[in-house]
């Protein structure tokens, strides 16, 4: 029987889509209809119960409300701020894990950076509102410490958000970090230091050019893991947190307006698509390389 | 032609190092090393893997301190001074161009570290690059260059900044044989248009002697011997040289008659050559003579040999044609001692057969004699 099988194009063909298939209907029926759906949804507006027409209005609403604007700008500002922030902390330390750290001190460095993940993001923000808030650990240590004359409140500013967002990101910056400065031949730093650079010469010449694709994938990740967020930014931001995610939630689940909702979603989307567009065009990337990096 | 030996006695040289030492852990790489290197020459480091001549180079070029002794270079020392700082440049065994920039870029990048403007920095790049050779080749990327022009870049990018010193680290290693042939004469030529002083190491010993003016023999971190090619493999200086510079016959044996530079060896086989001795030799201790291959001479009988020289004879075990390297591999009639002679370019042993027997004899003078060191050994 085994002689008998066919070992033609179209055979091969076959084997290929039948391996992707549940990959491809995870895509499908996950990914594709609900947004197919949703944006059905967006484009129609409902002018009595049960009774709806096809309609730009949810997205003339997004443009003619300050609030919803306001929201949007401040997500994708905040979200590209945490994303630099996470880059400047992450480089040093994929720096040491690749370069300065061997063997079992380099793995060990890895784990440490992993074990936050061990635990579910909400106990992780959690244990952030414990140290932050006022009655928390942090603001009795500054007081105690006659840094301030009493505990002040540490949660609810942007800071705070940032600080929670970064802490989130930052594995996803680390690993497609250390994996681009790996490859980067210690030969190359020392030839560059040999024909006279200095240490900022040289990150700017040699290690960032070969970093590129690394960089601009790990930004990619963690901006859209931001923008997408909405545990961190709603408990660490409280109220004031004005993070769009929320938007959608409210619309969905607190206000049930589903269209409403629906066109935001497909704001967001157009926006990190945006971003990240606008990043490899900065960047001079192309997106297949980055994404071999990821 | 005024040898570089003469030209450094009257110039000041470029390279001085006085008692380097460096150890690592337990291990002493570089002993206690003392050598000068004349300005505008070719001075290559010669010695097996693990030698120290690695350690020594990076010393020079400033990534390794020395725990002792100092260098200097110019005239100035150079301890405590960056490697960005010092007037060397490093050709690295792998090149280490830099694959995100052009070639152009690459021999610009150390003068763009001194601040010259963009204009004459590009203006200085391609005018060197037109030296090595590579006059259109300055927009192409890194990879796009066949491995001798890589090198050349290499070569371009360090000459570029006129380095008081260039300190290459086996850049022929990754090139194949043709290549490596090649690069050796456009090496020697390059040095010979610069004059800049090269401080070149290698494992290779033929590439030593085709390149360099002096050669300081490397082992154990130690200098065995410090001199001309000519010296090296004419008159080594130890048992190491002997049997590290070019192909050589050792004999391990005891001395059993020491006639006054001339000492009798015989083999723990049997075999008895005569040999000239190199430092004192006392009658019964250990000693290693060696004879080059080309220092013996092939008869047919007896009789074809030059008179006054003791004759042997042996069984031809195996032919090793090479063209104008062909030897011939003889085992020794009365100690089977494996032995090789290289064959006249004349041809006239060209029928020469496997199983056929052959006379051969060579000239004390040219058969150098060691007192075995325990070392050595």
């Amino acid at each position: 029987m085994l002689e008998a099988m066919p070992t033609s194009a179209w055979y091969r063909r076959l084997v290929l889509g039948l391996l992707l298939a549940p990959a491809l209907l995870w895509l499908f029926a996950l990914i594709v209809l609900p947004h197919f759906d949703l944006a059905l949804l967006s484009f129609r507006e409902r002018v009595a119960p049960r009774e709806y027409v096809a309609s730009l209005a949810q997205y003339r609403n997004f443009f003619h409300e300050p609030l919803y604007w306001h929201v949007f700008v401040r997500t994708a500002i905040i979200s590209a701020i945490a994303t630099a922030l996470t880059l400047l902390i992450a480089f040093p330390i994929a720096w040491i894990i690749a370069k300065l750290a061997r063997g079992r001190t380099s793995a060990l460095l890895f784990v440490v950076c992993l074990i936050p993940f061990w635990v579910s993001e909400t106990v992780r923000t959690l244990g952030w509102m414990i140290l932050l808030r006022e009655s928390g650990v942090l603001p009795h240590l500054l007081a105690y410490l006659g840094l301030t004359d009493q505990p002040v409140e540490l949660l609810y500013h942007n800071a705070t958000i940032l600080v929670g967002l970064v802490y989130t990101s930052l594995l996803f910056m680390v690993v497609p970090l250390v994996g681009s400065l790996e490859s980067l031949d210690n030969a190359l730093i020392e030839a560059a230091y040999d024909l006279g650079g200095k240490g900022w010469a040289i990150l700017r010449e040699i290690i960032i050019p070969h970093a590129a694709p690394g960089i601009t994938a790990g930004c990619i990740v963690v901006f859209m893991l931001t923008l997408g967020n909405y545990l961190t930014p709603t408990l660490l931001g409280g109220k004031n947190s004005q993070w769009f995610t929320e938007q959608i939630y409210t619309q969905f689940i607190t206000r049930f307006n589903w269209e409403q909702g629906a066109a935001f979603g497909f704001l967001l989307l157009a926006l990190s698509t945006a971003m990240v567009w606008l990043g490899l065009k900065l960047s001079g990337q192309r997106f297949s390389d980055v994404m071999r990096r990821t | 032609m005024s040898s570089p030996a003469t030209a450094g006695a009257n110039a000041a040289p470029d390279l001085v190092a006085r008692s380097v030492g460096k150890r690592f852990a337990a291990h002493v790489a570089v002993d206690d090393l003392s050598f000068s290197v004349a300005r505008g020459s070719f001075f290559s480091i010669l010695g097996p893997s693990g030698c120290g001549k690695t350690t020594l180079l990076r010393m020079i070029a400033g990534f390794i301190q020395p725990d002792a002794g100092d260098i200097a270079i110019g005239g100035r020392s150079m301890a405590g001074v960056a490697p960005n700082r010092r007037p060397v440049n490093m050709v690295f065994q792998q090149l280490a161009l830099f694959p995100m920039m052009s070639v152009r870029q690459n021999v610009a990048f150390g003068l763009a570290r001194r601040g010259v403007g963009r204009a004459e920095r590009m203006r200085r790049a391609d005018a060197m690059l037109e030296r090595v050779s590579l006059g259109g080749a300055g927009g192409k990327r890194v990879d796009e260059l066949s491995g001798g022009q890589r090198q050349r870049v290499a070569i371009a990018r360090s000459l570029v900044l006129e380095p008081t010193l260039l300190l290459l680290d086996e850049p022929l290693g990754a090139l194949d044989l043709k290549l490596r042939e090649h690069m050796k004469i456009e090496l020697k030529q390059l040095q010979a248009a610069f004059g800049t002083t090269f401080v070149y190491i290698t494992h290779d010993q033929s590439e030593a002697l085709v390149l360099s003016d002096h050669v300081g023999v490397m082992n154990r971190g130690r200098f065995e011997q410090l001199g001309t090619p000519q010296e090296l493999y004419y008159s080594p200086a130890t048992s190491f040289v002997a049997g590290f510079v070019g192909a050589n016959n050792r004999l391990a044996g005891k001395a059993v008659a020491v006639n006054g530079s001339l000492v009798d060896v015989e083999t723990a086989d049997g075999w008895l050559i005569r040999a000239r001795s190199h430092g004192a030799i006392a009658i019964g201790g250990k000693v290693e003579a060696f004879i080059r291959p080309e220092a013996t001479t092939l008869g047919r009988a007896p009789g074809e040999l030059p008179s006054g020289q003791q004759k042997h004879s042996g069984e031809v075990v195996s032919l090793l044609f090479d063209g104008a390297n062909s030897a011939v591999l003889l085992k020794e009639q009365r100690s089977q001692f494996e032995f090789r002679i290289a064959l006249p370019q004349t041809g006239a042993f060209a029928d020469l057969q496997v199983g056929n027997h052959i006379h051969f004899s060579f000239d004390p003078e040219q058969a150098i004699c060691f007192a075995a060191a325990g070392a050595n050994a």
